[in-house]
């Protein structure tokens, strides 16, 4: 019984000694005061440096925090207990959150560095008018591959990865609309179809690509590739480009059939608190010369065109991540198909992980 | 009288506990299954379940349950045996269960890099002259990595059984000339069984619905009810088909603790 309460005791006094810790380390940050901006974005999706200037400059202190997939966003949005002043969709996520009511007009007013966004990348579909979200980076989906363990191999269509040389070679991206779009994009069919008819023939020519799979991973494909583990993924240019880093052998390829394009944007949740902090913030991130330091950082394309004139030449010509307007045309933004279609996707896709030869 | 207050006070932690966090979860998760995808009440997910997809996972989730269960078994039994006839049994004991102390996910990681191309079993296969074979993402490291995970649980329970057998049991077996196979095949193993039944069900169960290991280690080649539920959940945000799943779940655990129960042979 005695252990018993001293086990309590030392427990709670422990807890004690480390809340007091947390509350006066943030007290000397300045956390406690009114003026903060809570910022709400993927991991390691900002050069942090531009965050310790911003609070330089302006005086608000800056709370971040991150999330690993939209929907665990938009369901910490929507219980409503932090106080997020800014998110980071991506753009079918958008719609939904407009739909449900979780955002909060911009003012462009308080936007003028708006003007540096390239029109391509305005006016979207997902956000007519930009009335609630302003581009932050933007990819593509594509072949990421190590031509040394594939020597005279290209890449260049989605065809090639139906090759039965690559047995067993290739990783897949756990994402049904990525999958069942990429199945789609390989007979010429648009990644938002939606025809019965279209969608099975796209699983019949999935399932022929089975023997082909390593496995169908979620982030783990970037140690994979980088460690030689596997020859060929299916992935997101952003994360193509990490592999890169990391490893010089690889090379990534917008297949020529299309693929999709993808946005994240900013946007000023329902939760906001401090919105006239979260205008300034956006309007910073799409000053030219930040954004083409951000940009440098994360390494993702971004859609400042002013930026680009700030960055490395070698970066902004580089045809993979920036490419040509012929190849652009076919890319595809993936429009909110409503929920039975993404879960006719789902079960598609579901059924094609179970798949066995 | 005073007793009966006293006992009825006691129960109040006990029931605000099974109402809270047993009753109510479950009677939500049923509720949940009768809404389709538009919000809309409706029997579709039951009717959807029974189709060839969700048939086939089911089955292919009760068959690796089976075998991770059956290689725990097979593995346990022996090491709780030896642990009882050993002079420290309980550091023994312990160092077995230190693992399990580590993070599954952390586990599960550094099995990537040991099963890798590169990891210590495919350098040695590759000494041997075998040469590189793939270890990750197939079935074999699927069932390796989760029977590594499951063991704990099964010797434990074995281990408690076979520990609390009074030696002179086995004394008078063999006294009356019962070989060691008989001892352990008509003494031994019929008085350790419900033990036996307790480590199937603490593996079995929470095996039927592995879901990050069928990512991690299995590359998605596996798929279980769990890593359908988690699609549901996350992904498409179809909670009443995730609900109905995990009603089928509650249904068959439910069968299984029926079918395996220990009946009371008498205080």
């Amino acid at each position: 019984m005695k252990k018993l309460i001293r086990f309590f005791l030392v427990s709670a006094l422990v807890s004690g000694i480390i809340l007091y810790a947390i509350s006066s380390l943030n007290q000397s940050e300045g956390y406690s005061s009114g003026n903060t901006l809570t910022i709400f974005n993927w991991g390691d999706y900002i050069d942090m440096d531009l965050v310790k200037q911003f609070e330089k400059e302006t005086g608000i202190k800056i709370v971040y925090e991150t999330f690993d997939s939209n929907e665990a966003m938009m369901t910490k949005i929507e219980q409503g207990g932090t106080s997020y002043d800014i998110a980071v969709p991506s753009e079918y996520m958008i719609d939904k959150m407009r739909q449900e009511d979780l955002l909060i007009p911009l003012n462009h007013n308080k936007l003028p560095n708006l003007k540096y966004i390239d029109d391509r990348f305005m006016d979207l579909p997902f956000d007519p008018n930009n009335k609630y979200s302003v581009p932050y980076f933007w990819g593509t989906v594509g072949i990421t591959y190590n031509p040394t363990l594939l020597p005279n191999k290209e890449f260049n269509s989605w065809h090639d990865l139906w090759d039965p040389d690559l047995k067993n070679e290739i990783i897949l991206i756990d994402g049904a609309r990525e999958i069942i779009g990429m199945g789609l994009n390989s007979l010429g069919y648009s990644l938002n179809d939606t025809d019965p008819k279209h969608l099975a023939e796209a699983y019949n020519k999935l399932k022929k690509l089975t023997p082909n799979i390593k496995a169908i991973v979620g982030d783990e494909n970037k140690l994979l590739m980088q460690n030689n583990e596997a020859a060929v993924a299916v992935l997101w240019s952003g994360d193509a480009l990490d592999i890169m880093w990391e490893n010089e052998d690889i090379d990534y390829v917008i297949p020529e059939e299309g693929s999709n394009l993808w946005f994240d944007n900013i946007v000023i949740p329902k939760t906001a608190k401090n919105v006239e902090a979260a205008h300034q913030f956006i309007n910073f991130l799409l000053d030219p010369k930040i954004a083409a330091q951000n940009t440098e950082y994360v390494a993702y394309s971004t859609p400042n065109k002013e930026a680009l004139k700030y960055m490395d030449p070698e970066m902004v010509q580089d045809e993979r991540f920036y490419p040509s307007p012929e190849l652009t045309d076919k890319l595809e933004v993936y429009e909110n198909l409503g929920k039975k279609n993404l879960s006719i996707y789902n079960d598609l896709f579901l059924e094609f992980k179970m798949y066995r030869k | 009288m005073n007793n009966r207050k006293m006992r009825n006070l006691f129960m109040i932690p006990y029931a605000l506990w099974i109402i809270l966090f047993v009753v109510t979860p479950i009677i939500l998760v049923a509720y949940y299954s009768f809404f389709d995808i538009e919000g809309y009440f409706s029997f579709a997910n039951y009717k959807k379940f029974f189709t060839p997809v969700y048939l086939k996972m089911t089955l292919s989730s009760f068959w690796y349950a089976f075998l991770i269960t059956f290689f725990s078994l097979i593995i346990a039994y022996p090491t709780a045996l030896f642990l009882t006839r050993t002079k420290h049994k309980q550091l023994w004991l312990l160092l077995i269960i230190v693992p399990s102390w580590i993070n599954l996910l952390l586990k599960a990681y550094a099995f990537i890099g040991i099963f890798g191309k590169y990891g210590p079993p495919n350098q040695f296969l590759e000494w041997l002259g075998i040469g590189t074979k793939q270890i990750l993402f197939t079935d074999f490291s699927f069932i390796f990595v989760s029977v590594y995970i499951f063991i704990p649980f099964m010797i434990l329970p074995i281990f408690n059984a076979l520990n609390e057998l009074p030696s002179s049991i086995m004394d008078a077996a063999t006294d009356l000339g019962a070989s060691k196979w008989t001892t352990f095949k008509r003494v031994i193993f019929p008085l350790t069984i419900d033990g036996v039944k307790t480590g199937c069900q603490i593996v079995f169960i929470p095996a039927l619905s592995l879901f990050m290991l069928t990512r991690l280690i299995a590359g998605n080649r596996v798929i279980t009810l769990g890593t359908a539920i988690e699609q549901h959940f996350l992904v498409t945000q179809d909670w009443g088909m995730g609900a109905t799943i995990a009603v089928f779940l509650i249904i068959f655990m439910f069968i299984i603790m029926i079918l395996t129960g220990t009946r009371k042979r008498g205080v």
